[in-house]
C-alpha cells in the first residue's frame, strides 16, 4: 500500500473524510473514489451504482464499491441528482484502480445547491485529515 | 519440518462423474426377470434423466478422491475465528443414527414420536438453564435465522404494547448480519462505534436510545473476542427506554456454564448448536439456531410449542401472541439429536470446562504471538483473539499472503480481514478441544511465517504450494465469474 506522500491528490479536486473526490464541471460534479480508497481497497472487482434520477443528499450512502477484501459504501459529496452513471464500470471496474480520476468516475449528480461544494475538503485538509 | 503436520503428497486427479461415464456400465446386477417383458404405455414414457453410467469402484474412487482435496477439522486444527471449528465428538452420529430417530416421520403424529418430543422439550430446558432464560424454541434453521426470530419476537413484543418502534442499535463489534435481521423486521439499523478498549461504552448507547427504538443487538463476546463489561448497565439504559436487548449468542462456547446471558440483562438469545453445541458446520451441517426468552416474550415464540402433560409430550399451535411458523415442522431435528448427545455426554461440568479450555487456548495463543504479529487490542480476551498485519507491512505482506502460507504448514487459515473494526485482521479462535501440542505447532508455524516474510517474501506471495491448486487468481474470479463448468 501507498505511503500518504506516494498518493495522488489532484490540486483541483475536492475531497471528503470518505475518500470520495468531486469536480465541478459547467452545471454538474463528477464524483468518484480518490487514489487513497482505490489503493486501501485493493483489487476492486465490483461497483454498485445508482439510478440516473435518484436523488441524494450530502453525505448519503449512494452505492458501493466491493474488492477482493471487504465491500464499502460510497457516500456522495454533494446535494443532487443523478444525471448519468459510469456505465463502463460494469464491464471494468478496475479502472477505478487504474485511473481513479479518469475512466474510472462513478457519477454524474445535478447539484442542488453548487455552495456545498465548499464545505468539502482541499488537498491540503484531506491530507492533514489523512495524517490525524 | 518433522513436527508440522503439512507435508506433500499424491494428490489424484478426478474428472467429473460425467466424464468418467461409459455407456452400458453399472453397480448393480439386476435379477433375472420372472414376468413377460411388456412395453410401457407411450403416456408415461419420456426422456431418460442423464445420469452417469459408473461402476461401483468408479463412484468410490470418485467421493474418497474428493475428500482428500477438503480440508476439516477431522484433517487438521481449523482456527478459524468466529466459527468455532471444535472437534465434533462421534458418539454424537452415534445416537442421531439409532433407528428409532433416523426413521422418525415428521407426520408419524404425536402418539409415534413420544421419544422425538422428549428430546426436544428436555434439550429445550437444558439450553433455557444453561442460559439462563424462560423458555426456548428450538425451530430457526441456524444462526441468523435465529437472529431473525428473536428480532421478530421484539417486534412482536413493540407491536402487543400498541406502540411499533423504527430503529435499532448495533454497534461495530457485532456480527455482521444482525443489520439484516433487523433490515428483514423493517428496524432501521443506527450503528455504534466501540470505545478505545473494543467494547461498548454506556454512553454511546445512552447518547441514541430513545423511544422510538426497539433495542439493542449486542454480540457478546464480541466480534474482537472481547467480553462486554458492561452489558448490565447498558441493558438497564435500553429498558429504561422500553427497549430489549438481543443477545447474539454465536459467540456462547466463550461464557457456557460461567455466564447467563438471561441474568445479566439479555432479554432473547440466540445460540448456534452448530458451533457451541458440537454439532457440524461448513459443510457438514445443516445449522440449528434455537433462541432462548424471558417469561415476558414466551407468548410471542414461534409455533409448535412443545408442552409435557404428566409423562407425555403434545405439540401445541394455540398460541395468539406467537410470530407464526418458521420453518417446515419442527426445525433441523438431526441437529437437535447431536446437540442433547453433547450436553448429555459433556454434564454441567464439562461445559464449563469447555468454556475454561477455549479461553485459555485462545489467550495462550494471543501471549505467544503478540510480539510476532501485531495485536490491536492487547487485553485477556475470550475464545478468539484478533491480530493484524501491521508488524509484516514494511515487506509488503498481508494478512492474505500469511494465510495462504498457513496451507502450507498443515493449517487451516484464521478468519481473515473481519472484523472489519481491525484492518487487515487475522482472527485465531483455537477452541478448546486443540491439545497444547497443536496449538504449540500453530503457534511455530505463524512464527516461521512471519520470518519468512522478512527474508522471503516473494515466496509467500505465491503460496501456497503443497495444495492441490495454488494461489488462486481471486480478482479474476470475481470480476469475471465462471458459473458453470
Amino acid at each position: 500500500m501507498k505511503e500518504i506522500d506516494d498518493l495522488n491528490l489532484p490540486d483541483d479536486l475536492k475531497y471528503t473524510e470518505d475518500h470520495e473526490w468531486a469536480k465541478s464541471e459547467g452545471d454538474l460534479v463528477t464524483v468518484g473514489l480518490n487514489d487513497y480508497a482505490q489503493d486501501q481497497l485493493g483489487e476492486i472487482v465490483f461497483v454498485e451504482v445508482p439510478e440516473v434520477g435518484d436523488t441524494f443528499s450530502q453525505g448519503d450512502e449512494f452505492g458501493s464499491v466491493e474488492s477482493v477484501k471487504a465491500v464499502s459504501e460510497m457516500y456522495i459529496p454533494i446535494s443532487g441528482e443523478v444525471v448519468e452513471v459510469n456505465e463502463g464500470l460494469e464491464d471494468a471496474p478496475e479502472l477505478v484502480n487504474q485511473e481513479c480520476y479518469g475512466g474510472g468516475w462513478v457519477i454524474k449528480v445535478k447539484p442542488d445547491d453548487p455552495l456545498e461544494m465548499d464545505k468539502l475538503l482541499d488537498k491540503a485538509a484531506y491530507l492533514d485529515m489523512l495524517k490525524g | 519440518m518433522s513436527n508440522r503436520p503439512g507435508t506433500s503428497g499424491l494428490i489424484f486427479k478426478e474428472p467429473q462423474l460425467w466424464d468418467k461415464s461409459s455407456e452400458g456400465r453399472c453397480a448393480v446386477s439386476i435379477p433375472r426377470t420372472d414376468v413377460e417383458r411388456s412395453e410401457l404405455d407411450k403416456k408415461y414414457v419420456g426422456d431418460a434423466p442423464d445420469l452417469p453410467q459408473l461402476s461401483e469402484l468408479d463412484v468410490v474412487r470418485h467421493y474418497t478422491r474428493l475428500s482428500q482435496w477438503n480440508f476439516g477439522v477431522d484433517s487438521g486444527m481449523y482456527p478459524l475465528g468466529s466459527c468455532t471449528m471444535k472437534y465434533n465428538p462421534k458418539t454424537n452420529e452415534v445416537q442421531a443414527a439409532r433407528q428409532g430417530f433416523a426413521g422418525a416421520h415428521p407426520l408419524s403424529g404425536e402418539e409415534f414420536s413420544q421419544g422425538a418430543l422428549k428430546l426436544m422439550y428436555y434439550l429445550e430446558k437444558y439450553l433455557a438453564t444453561i442460559t439462563g432464560f424462560d423458555a426456548v424454541s428450538l425451530q430457526p434453521a441456524a444462526g441468523a435465522h435465529g437472529e431473525l426470530a428473536g428480532m421478530l419476537v421484539i417486534h412482536a413484543y413493540h407491536a402487543k404494547k400498541g406502540k411499533q418502534r423504527s430503529k435499532i442499535i448495533i454497534p461495530d463489534t457485532a456480527h455482521g448480519t444482525n443489520p439484516a435481521s433487523a433490515t428483514l423486521c423493517g428496524y432501521q439499523s443506527i450503528n455504534i462505534k466501540s470505545g478505545e478498549k473494543g467494547i461498548l461504552e454506556p454512553e454511546a448507547v445512552a447518547a441514541v436510545m430513545d423511544e422510538e427504538t426497539a433495542g439493542i443487538m449486542i454480540t457478546n463476546p464480541n466480534t474482537l473476542g472481547l467480553f462486554e463489561d458492561n452489558l448490565k448497565e447498558i441493558a438497564g439504559i435500553v429498558h429504561e427506554k422500553g427497549g430489549l436487548v438481543y443477545g447474539d449468542g454465536a459467540n456462547m462456547n466463550a461464557i457456557m456454564g460461567v455466564v447467563k446471558p438471561g441474568e445479566i440483562g439479555v432479554d432473547v438469545l440466540h445460540l448456534n448448536l452448530h458451533k457451541t453445541f458440537a454439532t457440524p458446520h461448513g459443510g457438514g451441517g445443516p445449522g440449528s439456531g434455537p433462541i432462548a426468552v424471558t417469561k415476558e416474550l414466551e407468548p410471542f415464540l414461534p409455533i409448535p410449542r412443545i408442552e409435557q402433560e404428566i409423562d407425555t409430550y403434545k405439540l401445541v399451535t394455540d398460541c395468539p401472541d406467537t410470530v407464526g411458523r418458521l420453518h417446515t415442522f419442527y426445525g433441523h431435528f438431526g441437529v437437535m439429536i447431536k446437540a442433547y448427545s453433547y450436553i448429555l455426554s459433556m454434564g454441567a461440568k464439562g461445559l464449563k470446562d469447555v468454556s475454561t479450555y477455549a479461553v485459555l487456548n485462545a489467550n495462550y495463543v494471543k501471549e505467544s504471538l503478540k510480539d510476532t504479529m501485531n495485536l490491536p487490542y492487547d487485553q485477556p480476551c475470550m475464545h478468539e483473539c484478533v491480530f493484524n498485519d501491521e508488524n509484516q507491512r514494511e515487506f509488503h505482506i498481508t494478512t492474505m499472503d500469511m494465510a495462504k502460507r498457513l496451507l502450507d504448514y498443515g493449517f487451516h487459515p484464521p478468519t481473515v480481514y473481519f472484523p472489519l473494526v481491525v484492518d487487515g485482521a487475522f482472527m485465531v479462535e483455537p477452541t478448546e478441544t486443540e491439545s497444547k501440542e497443536y496449538i504449540d505447532q500453530f503457534i511455530d508455524a505463524v512464527k516461521a511465517i512471519s520470518k519468512e516474510a522478512e527474508t522471503d517474501p516473494d515466496k509467500l506471495k505465491k503460496a501456497p504450494y503443497l495444495t492441490k491448486v495454488t494461489r488462486l487468481d481471486e480478482v479474476t474470479a470475481a470480476r469475471k465469474p465462471c458459473l458453470r463448468g
